[in-house]
C-alpha cells in the first residue's frame, strides 16, 4: 500500500515538474502592456520636470519637446527665497509629527481589536472607519473654529492633530491585520515566562510586528503629505504647508509657470525617497487590512 | 478582526481610550459644531435662530445641489468603471519576481505620493494645448481639445487625471491580492490545461474578493469626495461642468459663508457616502458566500 501510494505521489510530481516553473502562465504580451502603462504614468510628471528646467520665456514662447535652454533658476529661487524653503520644512514636519502620534495612539487601540473582545468592539471599530468617509469640506469651518479657540491654529501640532481624523483610523485598521497574523500563543507564552504586558509588548510584540509598522507610518507620512485642504484652513504663515505656498504663485506678471513646475517637481521628491525603502511591504500593508 | 476564541476582557477599552479621544477631538467636536449650525439661521456669533429642518429641506430641493449631486455620482460611476478592471488588468500584467518588481512597485505608487493639487498641477499644465503635451498632441491629431472652454473636455481631463492618479491604488491592492495566492492553484490550472483566461476567471477573480472590496469602498469614497484636483485644473468650470459636490459646497461655506445651509449640505452629503459604502459593502461580502 505504501509502496503504492509513493510511486503515485512520485508520478504527480514528475507531471508537475514537467510544467514550467513560475506562477502564472506569461502572456507573451503583459510585460509590454505593463511597462507602457508605467511610461504613460511617468509622461506627465516628466513632462512637468522638463518644464520646471526652462526659462519662462521658453515655457510661453512656445511648444518644444526638448528644452533650448536648460536652466536651474527656478529652483535656486526655491531654495533662495524663504518663504519657499519654509513651507516646504513645515509640511515635512508636520507630516512627520503626525505619522508618529498616528502610529502611537493606533498601536495600542489595533492590539485591543486583535487580541480582545470587549463591550461595543465591532461597532467601535466600523465607527473609526466611517471618520474616513467625511468630505473634508465639511469640517473646515468647524476646524478653523476650534483650532483657533484653543490656540493650535497656524501650528505644526495644529496640522498633525487635524490629519488624525482620516490617519488613525487607517493605523489601527493596518496595525490589527498585522497583529492578528501573529498567534496568540506568543502572548500567553510570553506570560507564563513572566514578561509583563508593557515589557513584552517593547521587547517581543513590537519587533514582531515591525513591517507593520513601517507600513503604517508610510500610509500615514503619504495621506498627511498629500492633503491640502484641511492644512490650508488652519494655517496661514508659521506652518504654512508646501501646497498652499503653491496656490499662491499667481502674481500680477500671471502664473510664475517654471517656478511652480520645480515645486511640484520636489514636493515628489520625499515620496518617492519614503516609497524606496518600503517597497517591499506596500502591496502588503493594503491587503493585510480588512474592511 | 478574526473571531477564534478570543478572550473578553472589557479592560481592553484602556487600550482604544487613546484613540477615541483623538478621533473625538478631530471629528466628533467638529461634526457637533455642524450639527448645530445646520438647525440655526446665524446672522452673527450673537444672533442665531432656531430653524429646524428648515435648511434640509432648502438644499434638497436646490436644483444646483440637485445638479452636482447627479454630476458627482456619474462620475464616481465612470471611475469606477474604469479604474477597476483596468487596475487588475494592469496587476495581472505586472511583474512577479526579478529585478523589474521594486521598479515596478515604486513607478505605480508614485502618483499616489503626490500631493493632491500638484495632481491638479501637473494636468493643468500637461492637457494645455498649446504648451502641454498631452493637449498639444491632441491638437495634432486634429482635435480641437480645451478644457477650459469647452465642458465636454473639462469632464475628459478630470476623468483622466483620476484614473491616472488612483489607478495606482487599484493595482496595488489586486497584486497583493495575486500574490496572496499559492502556487498549487496555478499547477492545478495548469495540469488541467486551462487557459489564461479561465486560470483569471475562476482562480485569480474569486481569490481577489477581499481586496476589490476595499478598492471599489475606497474609490467611491475618495471620488465621491473628490475636490482639489478638478478646483485646481478647472476651478468646477467651465460654468458648471465639473462643479462637483465638494466644490459646491465649499463655495457655499467659505465663499458665501452661509454657514446652516452648508451645515446641513455637509451631513446629508456624509450620510449618502455612507449609505452608500454600506450597500456596496454589504451586496460585495454577501454575494458569492
Amino acid at each position: 500500500m505504501a509502496v503504492l501510494t509513493s510511486r503515485a505521489d512520485e508520478r504527480t510530481r514528475e507531471r508537475v515538474d514537467v510544467v514550467p516553473a513560475g506562477p502564472v502562465r506569461r502572456l507573451p504580451w503583459a510585460p509590454v502592456v505593463f511597462w507602457l502603462y508605467a511610461a504613460t504614468l511617468m509622461l506627465p510628471i516628466l513632462w512637468m520636470f522638463l518644464m520646471s528646467i526652462r526659462p519662462n520665456e521658453d515655457i510661453l514662447g512656445g511648444f518644444e519637446l526638448i528644452p533650448d535652454h536648460v536652466t536651474f533658476a527656478n529652483y535656486r529661487t526655491f531654495f533662495t527665497d524663504g518663504t519657499w524653503s519654509d513651507s516646504y520644512r513645515n509640511s515635512i514636519t508636520y507630516t512627520s509629527m503626525n505619522a508618529v502620534m498616528s502610529l502611537v495612539v493606533a498601536v495600542p487601540a489595533a492590539y485591543a481589536f486583535s487580541r480582545f473582545r470587549f463591550a461595543g468592539d465591532k461597532h467601535l471599530f466600523f465607527w473609526l472607519l466611517t471618520n474616513r468617509m467625511a468630505p473634508p469640506a465639511v469640517f473646515l469651518l468647524p476646524f478653523f473654529q476650534i483650532y483657533s479657540s484653543v490656540g493650535l491654529f497656524d501650528t505644526h501640532l495644529g496640522v498633525a492633530i487635524a490629519h488624525m481624523l482620516f490617519n488613525v483610523p487607517l493605523a489601527v485598521w493596518i496595525l490589527e491585520g498585522f497583529m492578528s497574523g501573529i498567534p496568540r500563543e506568543i502572548d500567553e507564552t510570553a506570560a507564563i515566562d513572566g514578561y509583563s504586558l508593557p515589557r513584552f509588548f517593547w521587547k517581543i510584540f513590537l519587533p514582531m510586528i515591525r513591517s507593520g509598522i513601517g507600513v503604517t507610518l508610510f500610509f500615514c507620512f503619504m495621506f498627511s503629505w498629500v492633503e491640502l485642504l484641511i492644512a490650508r484652513t488652519i494655517t496661514s504663515v508659521n506652518a504654512k504647508p508646501i501646497a498652499a505656498q503653491m496656490t499662491r504663485t499667481v502674481s500680477a506678471a500671471g502664473v510664475d509657470w517654471g517656478l511652480l513646475a520645480a515645486a511640484g517637481t520636489l514636493t515628489i521628491l520625499p515620496g518617492a525617497v519614503v516609497i524606496w525603502f518600503v517597497r517591499g511591504y506596500i502591496a502588503k500593508g493594503f491587503a493585510l487590512g480588512r474592511v | 478582526m478574526s473571531e477564534v476564541a478570543k478572550p473578553k476582557n472589557n479592560r481592553a477599552w484602556f487600550l482604544v481610550l487613546p484613540v477615541v479621544v483623538s478621533v473625538a477631538f478631530t471629528a466628533v467636536i467638529p461634526l457637533m459644531t455642524v450639527v448645530n449650525f445646520s438647525v440655526q439661521d446665524i446672522f452673527s456669533p450673537d444672533d442665531r435662530v432656531w430653524v429646524g429642518l428648515e435648511w434640509y429641506r432648502t438644499i434638497s430641493r436646490d436644483p444646483e445641489v440637485r445638479a452636482a449631486f447627479v454630476r458627482t455620482l456619474l462620475f464616481s460611476a465612470q471611475v469606477l468603471l474604469v479604474e477597476i478592471p483596468l487596475g487588475v488588468a494592469i496587476a495581472v500584467a505586472m511583474p512577479k519576481r526579478g529585478i523589474g518588481v521594486p521598479f515596478a512597485l515604486v513607478v505605480v505608487a508614485l502618483p499616489l505620493l503626490i500631493p493632491w493639487n500638484v495632481v491638479g498641477t501637473i494636468w493643468q499644465i500637461f492637457a494645455r494645448g498649446d504648451i502641454g503635451l498631452g493637449g498639444w498632441v491632441l491638437r495634432r491629431l486634429g482635435v480641437d481639445f480645451n478644457y477650459a472652454l469647452d465642458s465636454t473636455d473639462a469632464w475628459v481631463t478630470v476623468l483622466v487625471m483620476d484614473v491616472w492618479h488612483w489607478t495606482p491604488l487599484v493595482v496595488l491592492l489586486a497584486y497583493a491580492g495575486l500574490r496572496s495566492i499559492p502556487d498549487a492553484y496555478y499547477q492545478a490550472a495548469r495540469i488541467d490545461g486551462a487557459s489564461a483566461w479561465s486560470t483569471f476567471r475562476f482562480i485569480q477573480l474569486p481569490r481577489l474578493r477581499g481586496v476589490l472590496t476595499i478598492a471599489i469602498l475606497l474609490r467611491f469614497m475618495d471620488s465621491f469626495m473628490i475636490y482639489t484636483e478638478p478646483f485646481v485644473v478647472t476651478g468646477g468650470g467651465p460654468g458648471n461642468a465639473t462643479s462637483f459636490l465638494s466644490i459646491l459646497l465649499s463655495k457655499i461655506a467659505v465663499g458665501q459663508f452661509d454657514l446652516g445651509p452648508a451645515g446641513a449640505f455637509s451631513l446629508m452629503y456624509f450620510l449618502v457616502i455612507q449609505v452608500v459604502c454600506f450597500v456596496f459593502f454589504t451586496v460585495l461580502t454577501r454575494t458569492g458566500r
